[in-house]
């Protein structure tokens, strides 16, 4: 367990995991998930690098960063989410497509 | 004992996760997306970062959550069935994720990665706190002014009738 490579494989399962759910769902909110575990994926890699690397509280301090980030992008993706949901009656990212006509 | 823990809390991450990217239910999706912020909570333990532990805790389970699950809810009608989502093109996704993993897993098992041995910290919060006022001030301040933003903007977007 006290492996670096154990932790990145780890963080490579979420990453493809986060990213699949970005490219094949159709919910907003379930791309919204995705983006989510990707986020989660990248932290997992700065705190193990920080703590194999050597104990620096850089890596920490851009995961804290890095979660500051992504409850400021969730708050503005649900209120998107919600507009969306006004507009067109439903929130599958692929029907809100008016732009491409 | 602990390799066993450590295992433990990977499997309850990755199979929750595999749920949030597979259930056919958003609800379900939402809910497992509880049991991966957790487990990832317990890889911060386990790499020694408590105080990200905690966060992890705090903003992901208590604010972000909540924010998907908000989401879901004015979004939906609760009391119709129509709560399931399709996914589009899962087989093409697939076998790209499935590529990007490979490469992924063989250049990280390829690389000689710079180890270094450290002690283990007697907590992290104090460290975190004295670099945040110091080396880091800038970005901690400027975080603030962008919470800041996103919280007008999403309050204006979220709007009606704009």
């Amino acid at each position: 367990m006290e492996q670096l490579n154990s932790y990145l494989i780890v963080a490579a399962i979420l990453f493809c995991l986060g990213l699949f759910a970005v490219i094949t769902r159709r919910n907003g909110v379930a791309v919204l998930m995705g983006i989510e575990l990707i986020l989660n994926s990248a932290n997992i890699n700065f705190v193990a690098f920080a703590r194999f690397g050597g104990m620096n509280f850089s890596g920490h301090i851009f995961a804290l960063f890095v979660i500051i980030m992504a409850a400021a992008e969730a708050a503005v993706a649900l209120a998107i989410i919600i507009n969306l949901y006004q507009n067109f009656k439903s929130i599958n990212v692929d029907e809100a497509q008016q732009l491409q006509r | 004992m602990a390799e066993a823990a450590f295992w433990l809390v990977v499997a309850v991450t990755l199979v929750s996760a595999f749920i949030v990217v597979t259930s056919r239910n958003l609800f379900y999706s939402a809910i497992s997306l509880l049991f991966t912020f957790f487990g990832v909570a317990g890889l911060y333990i386990f790499l020694w970062a408590d105080f990200l532990a905690g966060v992890q805790v705090l903003i992901y389970i208590g604010g972000i959550l909540i924010l998907i699950l908000f989401g879901i809810m004015l979004t939906h009608k609760i009391t119709s069935v129509d709560i399931a989502h399709t996914s589009i093109q899962q087989g093409v996704g697939g076998i790209v994720v499935l590529f990007l993993f490979a490469a992924l897993a063989w250049m990280i098992v390829r690389t000689p990665w710079l180890v270094a041995a450290a002690p283990e910290p007697q907590g992290t919060a104090g460290e975190i706190g004295k670099l945040l006022m110091t080396d880091y001030l800038l970005p901690f301040e400027v975080a603030s002014v962008l919470l800041l933003g996103a919280l007008l903007g999403a309050a204006v977007l979220s709007r009606k009738g704009n």
